[in-house]
Protein backbone atom coordinates (compact mmCIF):
# COMPACT_ATOMS: atom_id res chain seq x y z
CA UNK A 1 0.00 0.00 0.00
CA UNK A 2 1.59 3.42 -0.99
CA UNK A 3 0.24 5.74 1.45
CA UNK A 4 -1.65 4.95 4.86
CA UNK A 5 -5.03 4.07 5.61
CA UNK A 6 -7.24 7.09 6.46
CA UNK A 7 -10.37 6.75 8.91
CA UNK A 8 -12.65 7.46 5.97
CA UNK A 9 -11.30 4.56 3.88
CA UNK A 10 -11.14 2.06 6.06
CA UNK A 11 -15.13 2.56 7.19
CA UNK A 12 -15.83 3.09 3.16
CA UNK A 13 -14.26 -0.04 1.92
CA UNK A 14 -16.46 -1.65 5.09
CA UNK A 15 -19.37 -0.85 3.80
CA UNK A 16 -18.73 -1.28 0.10
CA UNK A 17 -18.17 -5.08 1.69
CA UNK A 18 -21.29 -4.74 3.58
CA UNK A 19 -23.01 -4.25 0.76
CA UNK A 20 -22.07 -6.55 -1.71
CA UNK A 21 -23.36 -8.81 1.19
CA UNK A 22 -26.58 -7.51 1.52
CA UNK A 23 -26.77 -7.41 -1.79
CA UNK A 24 -25.99 -10.99 -2.42
CA UNK A 25 -28.80 -11.37 0.46
CA UNK A 26 -30.76 -10.00 -1.65
CA UNK A 27 -30.07 -12.15 -4.64
CA UNK A 28 -30.54 -15.32 -2.59
CA UNK A 29 -34.01 -13.76 -0.72
CA UNK A 30 -35.33 -12.85 -4.62
CA UNK A 31 -34.30 -16.51 -5.94
CA UNK A 32 -35.63 -18.66 -2.78
CA UNK A 33 -39.06 -20.10 -4.04
CA UNK A 34 -37.29 -20.44 -7.51
CA UNK A 35 -37.71 -23.97 -9.29
CA UNK A 36 -35.42 -25.78 -11.77
CA UNK A 37 -36.12 -28.68 -13.99
CA UNK A 38 -32.86 -30.67 -12.89
CA UNK A 39 -30.64 -30.39 -9.64
CA UNK A 40 -27.63 -28.50 -11.55
CA UNK A 41 -29.92 -25.95 -12.90
CA UNK A 42 -31.34 -25.51 -8.88
CA UNK A 43 -30.09 -21.96 -7.38
CA UNK A 44 -27.81 -21.68 -5.23
CA UNK A 45 -27.14 -19.13 -2.24
CA UNK A 46 -24.35 -17.03 -2.59
CA UNK A 47 -22.09 -15.79 -0.39
CA UNK A 48 -19.56 -12.94 -0.09
CA UNK A 49 -15.86 -14.24 1.54
CA UNK A 50 -14.66 -11.35 3.43
CA UNK A 51 -10.83 -10.84 4.31
CA UNK A 52 -8.83 -8.46 6.09
CA UNK A 53 -6.19 -5.63 4.32
CA UNK A 54 -3.69 -4.66 6.68
CA UNK A 55 -1.89 -1.60 6.57
CA UNK A 56 0.57 -0.90 9.19
CA UNK A 57 -0.15 -2.91 12.81
CA UNK A 58 -3.60 -2.79 13.94
CA UNK A 59 -4.44 -0.08 11.13
CA UNK A 60 -7.03 -2.42 8.26
CA UNK A 61 -9.98 -2.19 6.70
CA UNK A 62 -11.58 -5.27 4.87
CA UNK A 63 -12.70 -6.47 1.32
CA UNK A 64 -14.53 -8.83 -0.68
CA UNK A 65 -12.01 -11.34 -1.88
CA UNK A 66 -14.23 -13.33 -3.48
CA UNK A 67 -18.17 -14.28 -3.99
CA UNK A 68 -18.56 -18.40 -3.62
CA UNK A 69 -21.71 -20.83 -4.19
CA UNK A 70 -22.47 -22.53 -1.20
CA UNK A 71 -23.31 -25.60 -1.23
CA UNK A 72 -26.87 -25.95 0.62
CA UNK A 73 -28.21 -28.84 -1.69
CA UNK A 74 -31.16 -28.06 -3.82
CA UNK A 75 -34.73 -29.74 -2.65
CA UNK A 76 -36.42 -32.43 -4.34
CA UNK A 77 -40.12 -31.84 -4.64
CA UNK A 78 -42.28 -34.18 -6.28
CA UNK A 79 -44.91 -32.95 -8.48
CA UNK A 80 -45.64 -34.16 -11.88
CA UNK A 81 -48.21 -31.36 -12.93
CA UNK A 82 -45.70 -29.02 -12.44
CA UNK A 83 -44.32 -27.16 -16.26
CA UNK A 84 -40.81 -28.06 -15.24
CA UNK A 85 -41.25 -31.51 -14.06
CA UNK A 86 -38.72 -33.76 -15.08
CA UNK A 87 -39.85 -37.16 -16.36
CA UNK A 88 -40.21 -38.52 -12.92
CA UNK A 89 -42.19 -35.60 -12.10
CA UNK A 90 -39.83 -34.34 -9.87
CA UNK A 91 -39.12 -30.51 -9.39
CA UNK A 92 -35.87 -28.83 -8.14
CA UNK A 93 -35.86 -25.47 -5.54
CA UNK A 94 -33.01 -23.48 -5.11
CA UNK A 95 -30.85 -24.37 -2.25
CA UNK A 96 -31.30 -21.35 0.12
CA UNK A 97 -32.14 -20.97 3.68
CA UNK A 98 -34.21 -18.39 4.32
CA UNK A 99 -34.45 -17.92 7.89
CA UNK A 100 -30.32 -17.09 7.37
CA UNK A 101 -30.11 -15.60 4.78
CA UNK A 102 -32.90 -13.01 6.90
CA UNK A 103 -30.26 -12.68 9.97
CA UNK A 104 -27.67 -11.81 7.45
CA UNK A 105 -29.29 -9.27 6.35
CA UNK A 106 -30.24 -7.97 9.49
CA UNK A 107 -26.48 -8.14 10.66
CA UNK A 108 -24.86 -6.54 7.12
CA UNK A 109 -27.20 -3.99 7.88
CA UNK A 110 -26.34 -2.96 11.18
CA UNK A 111 -22.96 -3.46 10.31
CA UNK A 112 -22.60 -0.95 7.67
CA UNK A 113 -25.01 1.39 10.22
CA UNK A 114 -21.81 0.64 12.88
CA UNK A 115 -19.53 2.09 10.19
CA UNK A 116 -21.71 5.01 9.16
CA UNK A 117 -21.56 5.51 12.35
CA UNK A 118 -17.52 5.78 13.07
CA UNK A 119 -17.38 7.80 9.74
CA UNK A 120 -19.77 10.47 11.28
CA UNK A 121 -17.30 10.87 14.34
CA UNK A 122 -14.75 10.76 12.57
CA UNK A 123 -15.81 13.44 10.37
CA UNK A 124 -16.90 16.01 13.50
CA UNK A 125 -14.03 15.54 15.41
CA UNK A 126 -12.13 16.50 12.31
CA UNK A 127 -13.92 19.57 11.59
CA UNK A 128 -13.53 20.18 14.66
CA UNK A 129 -9.89 20.31 14.88
CA UNK A 130 -9.86 22.35 11.45
CA UNK A 131 -11.72 25.04 13.61
CA UNK A 132 -9.06 24.88 16.45
CA UNK A 133 -7.94 28.53 17.61
CA UNK A 134 -10.69 30.03 15.15
CA UNK B 1 11.95 19.86 23.87
CA UNK B 2 10.71 20.93 20.34
CA UNK B 3 8.46 23.92 20.27
CA UNK B 4 5.13 21.87 19.29
CA UNK B 5 6.07 19.98 23.10
CA UNK B 6 6.62 23.90 24.98
CA UNK B 7 3.44 25.40 23.52
CA UNK B 8 0.69 22.45 23.71
CA UNK B 9 2.63 19.93 26.34
CA UNK B 10 1.30 16.88 26.73
CA UNK B 11 -2.02 17.95 25.21
CA UNK B 12 -0.20 17.82 21.38
CA UNK B 13 0.61 13.93 21.46
CA UNK B 14 -2.15 13.28 23.30
CA UNK B 15 -4.17 14.25 20.48
CA UNK B 16 -2.09 12.37 17.89
CA UNK B 17 -2.37 9.53 20.00
CA UNK B 18 -6.28 9.41 20.07
CA UNK B 19 -6.67 9.99 16.61
CA UNK B 20 -4.03 6.55 15.79
CA UNK B 21 -6.40 4.92 18.46
CA UNK B 22 -9.34 6.20 16.52
CA UNK B 23 -8.21 4.53 13.52
CA UNK B 24 -7.55 1.26 15.33
CA UNK B 25 -10.89 0.73 16.83
CA UNK B 26 -12.57 1.92 13.41
CA UNK B 27 -10.17 -1.02 11.90
CA UNK B 28 -11.80 -3.21 14.55
CA UNK B 29 -15.28 -2.43 13.80
CA UNK B 30 -14.62 -2.74 9.83
CA UNK B 31 -13.46 -5.64 10.18
CA UNK B 32 -16.21 -6.89 12.62
CA UNK B 33 -17.37 -9.65 10.21
CA UNK B 34 -13.75 -11.25 9.11
CA UNK B 35 -13.25 -14.69 9.92
CA UNK B 36 -10.16 -14.95 11.98
CA UNK B 37 -9.69 -10.75 12.46
CA UNK B 38 -7.77 -10.23 15.87
CA UNK B 39 -8.93 -6.82 17.49
CA UNK B 40 -6.01 -4.89 18.42
CA UNK B 41 -5.89 -1.53 21.08
CA UNK B 42 -2.83 0.70 22.48
CA UNK B 43 -3.39 0.68 26.23
CA UNK B 44 -3.27 4.53 26.55
CA UNK B 45 -1.09 5.45 29.70
CA UNK B 46 1.43 3.37 28.17
CA UNK B 47 1.64 5.05 24.71
CA UNK B 48 1.20 8.48 25.96
CA UNK B 49 4.27 7.62 28.79
CA UNK B 50 6.19 6.46 25.99
CA UNK B 51 5.22 9.67 23.66
CA UNK B 52 6.42 12.17 26.08
CA UNK B 53 9.44 10.50 27.24
CA UNK B 54 12.24 13.25 26.92
CA UNK B 55 14.40 11.17 24.96
CA UNK B 56 13.55 9.68 21.71
CA UNK B 57 9.88 9.68 22.14
CA UNK B 58 7.78 9.37 18.94
CA UNK B 59 3.91 8.68 18.61
CA UNK B 60 5.08 5.56 16.44
CA UNK B 61 7.54 3.91 18.73
CA UNK B 62 4.98 4.72 21.26
CA UNK B 63 2.04 2.83 19.38
CA UNK B 64 4.76 -0.37 18.49
CA UNK B 65 5.21 -0.13 22.30
CA UNK B 66 1.44 -0.22 23.93
CA UNK B 67 -0.03 -2.28 21.06
CA UNK B 68 -1.93 -5.54 22.21
CA UNK B 69 -4.30 -8.37 21.22
CA UNK B 70 -8.10 -7.88 22.50
CA UNK B 71 -8.92 -10.32 24.98
CA UNK B 72 -12.48 -11.28 23.66
CA UNK B 73 -15.25 -12.16 26.56
CA UNK B 74 -16.71 -14.88 24.84
CA UNK B 75 -14.71 -16.16 21.93
CA UNK B 76 -16.25 -17.12 18.27
CA UNK B 77 -16.57 -19.85 16.75
CA UNK B 78 -14.80 -18.20 13.56
CA UNK B 79 -11.73 -17.13 15.37
CA UNK B 80 -13.07 -13.33 15.02
CA UNK B 81 -12.18 -11.36 18.26
CA UNK B 82 -13.99 -7.86 17.48
CA UNK B 83 -16.86 -7.99 20.00
CA UNK B 84 -19.28 -4.76 18.94
CA UNK B 85 -20.19 -3.96 22.79
CA UNK B 86 -16.54 -3.38 23.75
CA UNK B 87 -15.51 -1.57 20.40
CA UNK B 88 -18.74 0.65 20.30
CA UNK B 89 -18.06 1.63 24.28
CA UNK B 90 -14.48 2.06 23.78
CA UNK B 91 -14.97 4.26 20.10
CA UNK B 92 -17.30 6.47 21.88
CA UNK B 93 -15.06 7.00 24.88
CA UNK B 94 -12.26 8.01 22.71
CA UNK B 95 -13.81 10.62 20.62
CA UNK B 96 -14.65 12.08 23.63
CA UNK B 97 -11.87 12.17 25.16
CA UNK B 98 -10.23 13.76 21.67
CA UNK B 99 -12.47 16.31 22.35
CA UNK B 100 -11.16 16.79 25.68
CA UNK B 101 -7.80 17.17 24.15
CA UNK B 102 -9.16 19.16 21.73
CA UNK B 103 -10.68 22.02 24.12
CA UNK B 104 -7.06 21.84 26.59
CA UNK B 105 -5.60 22.75 22.81
CA UNK B 106 -8.26 25.05 22.10
CA UNK B 107 -7.39 26.73 25.86
CA UNK B 108 -3.58 27.50 25.15
CA UNK B 109 -4.13 28.45 21.90
CA UNK B 110 -6.01 31.38 23.50
CA UNK B 111 -3.35 32.26 26.14
CA UNK B 112 -0.85 32.18 23.50
CA UNK B 113 -2.82 34.28 21.05
CA UNK B 114 -3.77 37.03 24.04
CA UNK B 115 0.00 36.41 25.28
CA UNK B 116 1.18 37.84 21.65
CA UNK B 117 -1.36 40.46 21.32
CA UNK B 118 -0.31 41.86 24.96
CA UNK B 119 -4.13 42.37 25.90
Amino acid sequence: MDKPLSIFEISGRAMSAQLVRLNATASNLANAGAVSGSEAGAYRAIRPVFRTVADTPGIATVQVERVVTSDTPATKRHDPNHPLADKNGDVWEAGVDTSAELVDMVEASRQYQNNVQVMQTAKSLMLETIRLGK
Amino acid sequence: MSLEDSLFGVHGKALQLRSQRLELIASNIANASTPGYKARDIDFDTALAQATKSQGGTVAGALKESMGYRVPLQPSSDGNTVEMSTEQTLFAENAVKYRTTLSFLEGRLNTITRALRGE
